[in-house]
């Protein structure tokens, strides 16, 4: 029997993943060069929340699906021409820094207090989603620490499938070391699920559910609360990038035969 | 001065401590010997007491959580249970492993103890203060951090620091009570989705990956998918490799498409949305080194690829050698060697 769900996805907004990224320091702490203009992209674990829940929502008719993000409105907007089309959903701006720099805690509470605040949300039916880790700060506590906030103590990280039973219930996959899943079964919201991939391909675009969703994207930008984010004693001692160039040799003349002696010597080298 | 806890929990066993933990506790025995700081270690599982004994050598004070509550890894007991430990330690710095388990619960923890939390530490330091080093933006950017607001709760990856291995001994250990909350979840056992073998190995000394190649039409015209398939299995049979995909290549088994390999699934994939693993090689095959997937090659020690494209990723700098050839017919004569010499 299906059963109408409220579902909150929490997801960042993140430098397109192809993009070169070069930390530089300003007056806030550091940041990277060019934020503002880098193209961004949803955060990619987060988006497979977001589809994850989409199926959900239209599986279960009568079900709520809101997208509450914090990062400046220029950028949201941009992401969002884009996200917008791929499923439905109630867009809950928060007017905040971009990056992976502020603290977690900070963003934790705003985003807690964005949810906490959505008119004709039922927390007892809350089931909170979000990436397991964000590609910004890639932490994985943000989602918990709002799960906390919102008082939720079912909690469960690297989900890669939920499957609802007909009383409320869900099994839930959770990865856990040596490539395995924990199963384990939840007696039903309010819970929070942070997603590793999950098995769903990334929606085609569609321009109808894009047209839908930007009449409300729009207003809900223009309101969306500014919100700063404390840095908790957090400090940053160095902020660069990793020594990455390696002296590559290219073989490109030898036999198969060659090369398969060279790797098992190297293989079996201490 | 600070006060220094390690929080620890069982491995698989119930009552031994598990190898990230016995690395949490190395980090904790140096930092308090920098510090001159007082050090506890806090144990969590259905025994805890009887793996108290391995790290008895510390001669840090030993707190247990224990019970059937926490035989299996669960948000609402294992946060009950870490909080009730952190509270009976009252310390100022507290490490833990990245382990699924205590990544899962230590954010809430600390916030029920008005701290502040980092994970993915890759290694500690003391000047005057305590300092962390960790990455940001996918093992792009390297940042090291401090914190003065307190307690202030460092998850350690796994594989940073070595493994404790003090002489057991007889431990004087603190049993602490924890309250139960209400159990709404329930943990039924762990699965495999592998179809065959376990394919991943974090303790492999070698990575190897498969990209999208591997099903492409070969020249001639066809693909071989089933080869490549035998190949792949035969080399990690031989060779104890743990097995790696590119994104590209599990995504065509999330698309329902058949001609890919059955035995992957997002769980092996590397990179911006997949894992970042720890071997001291890596092996590259039919993958075009892109950043996006080289990212999760951050902590493979040297880097070696064979590709047909002279142009890829992996030729900018980004591994140590790089064979232009034919994989199929590498990994054939690789194959054959190492099953040579294993007979």
């Amino acid at each position: 029997m299906a059963q109408a769900l409220q579902i909150v996805v929490c997801a960042g907004i993140v430098p397109d993943p192809l993009q070169t990224l070069e930390p530089v320091s300003g007056p806030n702490g550091p940041g990277l060069k060019n934020e503002m203009v880098l193209p961004a992209v949803l955060d990619p674990w987060a988006a497979c929340a977001l589809y994850e829940a989409a199926q959900l929502a239209a599986k279960n008719p009568g079900s709520k699906l809101w997208l509450v993000s914090l990062g400046p409105k220029a950028k949201l907007q941009q992401v969002m021409m884009t996200v917008g089309q791929k499923a439905a959903f109630e867009l809950v701006p928060v007017d905040g820094p971009i990056g992976g720099f502020p603290d977690a805690h900070s963003t934790a509470a705003a985003l807690a207090e964005a949810i906490a605040a959505l008119p004709g949300l039922d927390r007892e039916r809350l089931l909170l989603f979000g990436g397991w880790e964000s590609a910004t700060r890639g932490a994985g506590v943000t989602l918990q620490l709002v799960g906390e906030r919102l008082g939720i103590t079912d909690q469960f990280q690297g989900v890669d499938q939920i499957t609802l039973g007909e009383d409320g219930s869900f099994e839930v996959l959770e990865r856990v070391e040596g490539g395995r899943h924990q199963v384990s079964v939840c007696a039903g919201a309010p819970a929070v699920l942070g997603w590793a991939t999950g098995n769903l391909a990334e929606p085609r675009n569609n321009p109808q559910t894009g047209m839908a969703n930007m009449r409300g994207i729009l207003p809900a930008l223009q309101k969306a609360k500014r919100v700063e984010l404390a840095a908790n004693g957090l400090s940053y001692v160095s902020v660069g990038l990793p020594k990455q160039q390696r002296e590559t040799r290219v073989e490109k003349n030898m036999a198969a035969d060659e090369i398969a002696c060279e790797l098992v010597e190297w293989i079996g080298a201490e | 001065m600070e006060t220094i806890l390690v929080l620890t929990h069982v491995d698989e066993s119930g009552s031994a401590l598990s190898k990230a933990s016995l690395e949490a506790v190395t980090a904790g025995v140096e930092l308090a010997r920098q510090h001159t700081a007082k050090l506890t270690i806090g144990i969590l599982g259905v025994d805890a007491v009887a793996a108290a004994s391995t790290v008895a050598a510390t001669g840090a004070r030993l707190l247990a959580v224990s019970g059937e509550a926490f035989a299996q890894p669960r948000y609402a007991t294992d946060a009950a249970g870490c909080e009730a430990l952190c509270r009976a330690a009252q310390a100022s710095i507290v490490l833990a492993p990245g382990s699924s388990r205590f990544t899962r619960v230590a954010a809430g923890v600390a916030h029920r103890l008005g701290g502040f939390i980092d994970t993915h530490i890759t290694s500690l330091s003391s000047n005057d203060a305590i300092e962390a080093t960790r990455w940001f933006y996918r093992q792009r950017v390297e940042a090291t951090i401090s914190r003065d607001a307190r307690p202030w709760f460092l998850l350690l990856d796994a594989g940073t620091h070595t493994a404790f291995a003090g002489e057991a001994g007889t431990a004087q250990v603190e049993a602490v009570g924890v309250t139960l909350p209400a159990m709404r979840t329930t943990v039924e056992g762990l699965r495999s989705p592998m179809r065959d073998a376990q394919t991943i190995r974090p303790d492999a000394k070698l990575l190897f990956v498969a990209g999208a190649g591997w099903t492409k039409k070969q020249p001639d015209g066809q693909i071989h998918v089933a080869e490549a398939g035998e190949l792949i299995l035969a080399f990690l049979r031989l060779s104890g490799a743990s097995l790696g995909s590119s994104k590209s290549l599990a995504d065509q088994k999330a698309e329902g498409e058949e001609s890919v390999l059955p035995f992957l699934t997002h769980m092996n994939q590397i990179g911006q949305t997949g894992s970042t693993p720890r071997h001291a090689k890596g092996l590259s095959t039919c993958c075009h080194g892109e950043e996006p997937h080289v990212v999760g090659w951050r902590f493979i020690g040297e880097r070696r690829a064979i590709s047909l494209d002279p142009n890829c990723g992996w030729t900018r700098g980004k591994a140590d050698v790089v064979y232009i050839a034919d994989a199929f017919q590498v990994m054939a004569q690789v194959n054959a060697l190492l099953e040579a010499r294993s007979s």
